[in-house]
C-alpha cells in the first residue's frame, strides 16, 4: 500500500485529504503514478494537470522522476506560501 | 530549535531563553518576527488559516535550520511557526540566528525565513470583504 496526501486548494478541488492504494504494478515513479491517478478521470484528470503543484516522496520534495515504492506517502500540494 | 504550533509565541521570551544557552564565544543573535498583514493584493484581510503538513513541516524546518548551520558559523538557531486560525497583526513565525559575529547571525537568519517560504510546507488560506481564498503568491 501507498499513502496519499492532498493538501490546501489541490486537498479542496479534489474534496479528499488522503487514502491509501495498492501501488499498480507498473508504476515506479510519480510521474507514472500521476498518470495513473490521471486516468481515473475527473476532477484528478484536471486537477494534477496543474504544473505548479509540488510532490513529495516521504516528505522530502521530490521530482516526476523520482522512484516510487511500497510502502511510501506520497503528497502533492501547490507551492508553499508560508512565512 | 524547531516548533510548529498553534498557540502564540513570546519572541522575548525566546531570546531570552537563547540567550541563556549561549556562553562567551556568541556575540550576534538576529531575529526575524513575521506578522499577519491586514492587506494583499487589493483585499482587505480579516483573517486567514494557515494549513501544514505535519510531519513534513518539521522536517523540512529542521533541514533548513540545518543547512543555515552549515553554511553560516552558527551557535544556535531557532524557527518557531504558527498554524491555524490567525488575525491581522498576529505574528505567524519567528526565526533566530546566533553566531560569534552579526554578519554570520544577519545572512543566516535572512536565509532561513527566506528558504522557509519556498521549501516549507504551509499555506495560507485568507479571509477577505470578498470571501476566502487561498494565497497564491508568497512575497
Amino acid at each position: 500500500m501507498i499513502q496519499l496526501h492532498y493538501f490546501a486548494s489541490l486537498r479542496e478541488r479534489l474534496g479528499i485529504s488522503d487514502e491509501s492504494i495498492s501501488l499498480p504494478d507498473d508504476v515506479d515513479t510519480i510521474a507514472g503514478l500521476q498518470q495513473w491517478l490521471q486516468e481515473r478521470g475527473e476532477p484528478w484528470s484536471g486537477a494534477l494537470a496543474d504544473e505548479r503543484l509540488l510532490v513529495a516522496v516521504n516528505h522530502e520534495l521530490a521530482k516526476h522522476s523520482s522512484g516510487v515504492r511500497d510502502g511510501d506517502e506520497i503528497a502533492w500540494f501547490p507551492p508553499v506560501t508560508g512565512g | 530549535m524547531i516548533r510548529v504550533q498553534q498557540e502564540d509565541f513570546d519572541p522575548g521570551a525566546e531570546l531570552e531563553q537563547l540567550h541563556g544557552k549561549l556562553r562567551a564565544g556568541a556575540g550576534a543573535v538576529v531575529s526575524f518576527t513575521g506578522l499577519v498583514r491586514d492587506l494583499n493584493e487589493g483585499a482587505d484581510v480579516t483573517g486567514m488559516t494557515l494549513e501544514h503538513y505535519p510531519g513534513m513541516t518539521e522536517k523540512a524546518l529542521a533541514a533548513i535550520a540545518t543547512e543555515a548551520t552549515s553554511r553560516w558559523k552558527l551557535i544556535d538557531a531557532v524557527i518557531i511557526h504558527r498554524v491555524g486560525p490567525l488575525e491581522p497583526n498576529d505574528r505567524i513565525v519567528l526565526v533566530i540566528a546566533a553566531s560569534a559575529h552579526r554578519r554570520d547571525a544577519f545572512q543566516a537568519c535572512e536565509f532561513m525565513i527566506d528558504t522557509l517560504k519556498t521549501k516549507a510546507p504551509f499555506w495560507k488560506k485568507e479571509t477577505t470583504s470578498q470571501g476566502s481564498r487561498w494565497v497564491t503568491t508568497n512575497r
